[in-house]
């Protein structure tokens, strides 16, 4: 090959006046990709993704950036290389820093992505950027209420059993469509990442 | 499995999550190794942005946040190059945002208590779809070094944070562009985390071409971000 990647640097801790500036209350440019990915006219039941990412001593981190991509709630991706045709207006892509919310939360506001087919169960695809990361990291949100398409997902099939549990999200109490995604960088829980 | 799979990360090009001369990384890297997970729809898709999504001014940093009608202070510089892949394809349409501080050192971000000044005609956010050649171009003030917690005496090199999506989800990059020259650069426990062999593929070069007359300094920098696998025909 001619040429090598281009090595990755950590977005570091400055990262929301260009990658969200709405979010963080910048008025000089909008926000390319928000935590409300759906909109009035989406098709799909509506949900809300949330949770927080935790460090190697339980602390919650205040400046992560997460970037989440999914398909619709007929399991299409809004991309050429999908050739079966999206859900016009919904583009898959969201974005959300943790540094606004007073629990310092990510949170999506989005529909539940149907199967993309190939055996896959409903998933999103979930990308963590921080300060201390030199390379962000990949993961997947599966869903609680999907066991039986979890059980034969080729993906989760890949994962030691008893680590599987840290890509389910979990139903949040007393919400309606509310799922909790806890990322945990190192421990007991350590969320588990992919090399793609 | 989908029909086009991109190439593997590249892992000698790139730095490892435990730097630990670079001391957030000890308490914010992954402890077990990845898992590898063969490439599926999911993952070679990835959100599409069009020049549409941006307003004319997103890629001129010196005009797009004037405030008091006068010009940000600083050196005028032009940062151009192309986003290409291992096989030097050109990637058009590709989203490039960039986030940078001052020419004093400061960002406008509020976490940010650098005692340095603002500048209240310089906002340091911007951003640019490349054209059918994969070229870029960004006008803006070269940033400033400025001080950081890692340890004693510790000076971040002037840089550019760049971020950009390709056109799969597993091209995203995000990384930033140093100048060539800086003393700083070889002290810099960041720019030291990538392999020795491959730091400098992350500085910029100077360009007397680029360079516009009586204007602003010229830089040159090319991205290389994960390529189309080989199929047997091409081999």
């Amino acid at each position: 090959m001619a040429r090598r990647q281009t090595p990755s640097q950590t977005v570091g801790p400055f990262f929301a006046y260009g990658l969200t500036p709405e979010q963080y209350g910048f008025d000089q440019m909008t926000s390319l990709g928000s935590g409300a990915m759906a909109g009035a006219d989406t098709d799909g039941t509506r949900i809300r993704l949330e949770g927080r990412v935790y460090d190697a001593e339980g602390a919650v981190v205040p400046d992560a950036m997460i970037e989440v991509w999914q398909a619709d709630a007929q399991g299409r991706y809004a991309h050429p290389a999908d050739g079966r045709g999206s859900n016009a207006g919904f583009s898959g892509f969201g974005r959300f820093g943790t540094g606004t919310d007073p629990e310092n939360r990510f949170i999506f506001d989005t529909v539940k992505p149907g199967s993309v087919g190939a055996g896959q169960a409903p998933h999103l695809n979930l990308v963590v950027f921080m300060r201390g990361m030199p390379l962000h990291a990949y993961t997947r949100v599966y869903f609680p209420d999907e066991a039986e398409a979890n059980a034969t997902d080729p993906v989760l099939a890949l994962v030691p059993a008893d680590r599987r549990g840290t890509l389910i999200a979990t139903a949040k109490p007393g919400s309606s469509g509310g799922y909790v995604f806890d990322i945990h960088l190192r421990g007991d829980r350590e969320t588990v990442f992919f090399d793609v | 499995m989908a029909d086009a799979e991109y190439n593997p990360r590249d892992w000698d090009t790139q730095p490892a999550y435990l730097s630990p001369e670079y001391k957030s990384t000890i308490l914010r890297s992954p402890g077990k190794p990845l898992i590898p997970l063969p490439q599926s729809l999911s993952e070679v898709t990835g959100p599409v942005f069009g020049h549409e999504a941006l307003n004319p001014l997103d890629n001129d940093l010196t005009k797009n946040g004037i405030k008091t009608g006068g010009e940000p202070l600083g050196e005028r510089i032009i940062v151009t190059g192309r986003v290409l892949d291992e096989k030097e394809r050109p990637q058009a349409n590709t989203l490039i945002e960039i986030w940078q501080c001052n020419a004093a050192g400061r960002y406008i971000h509020a976490a940010d208590q650098h005692d340095a000044p603002l500048d209240p005609n310089f906002f340091g956010g911007g951003r640019c779809v490349t054209d059918e050649n994969g070229v870029y171009k960004f006008t803006t003030v070269k940033p400033a070094a400025y001080p950081w917690g890692n340890h004693t005496n510790a000076w971040r090199p002037a840089h550019i944070h760049f971020s950009l999506f390709g056109p799969a989800f597993v091209t995203r990059l995000v990384t930033q562009c140093y100048f060539p020259g800086d003393p700083l650069l070889s002290l810099d426990p960041i720019f030291n985390a990538t392999p020795k062999a491959h730091g400098n593929a992350l500085v910029m070069d100077f360009s007397l071409d680029v360079t516009e007359e009586g204007f602003a300094l010229g830089y040159k920098f090319d991205f290389v971000l994960r390529g189309r696998k080989a199929t047997p025909m091409e081999t």
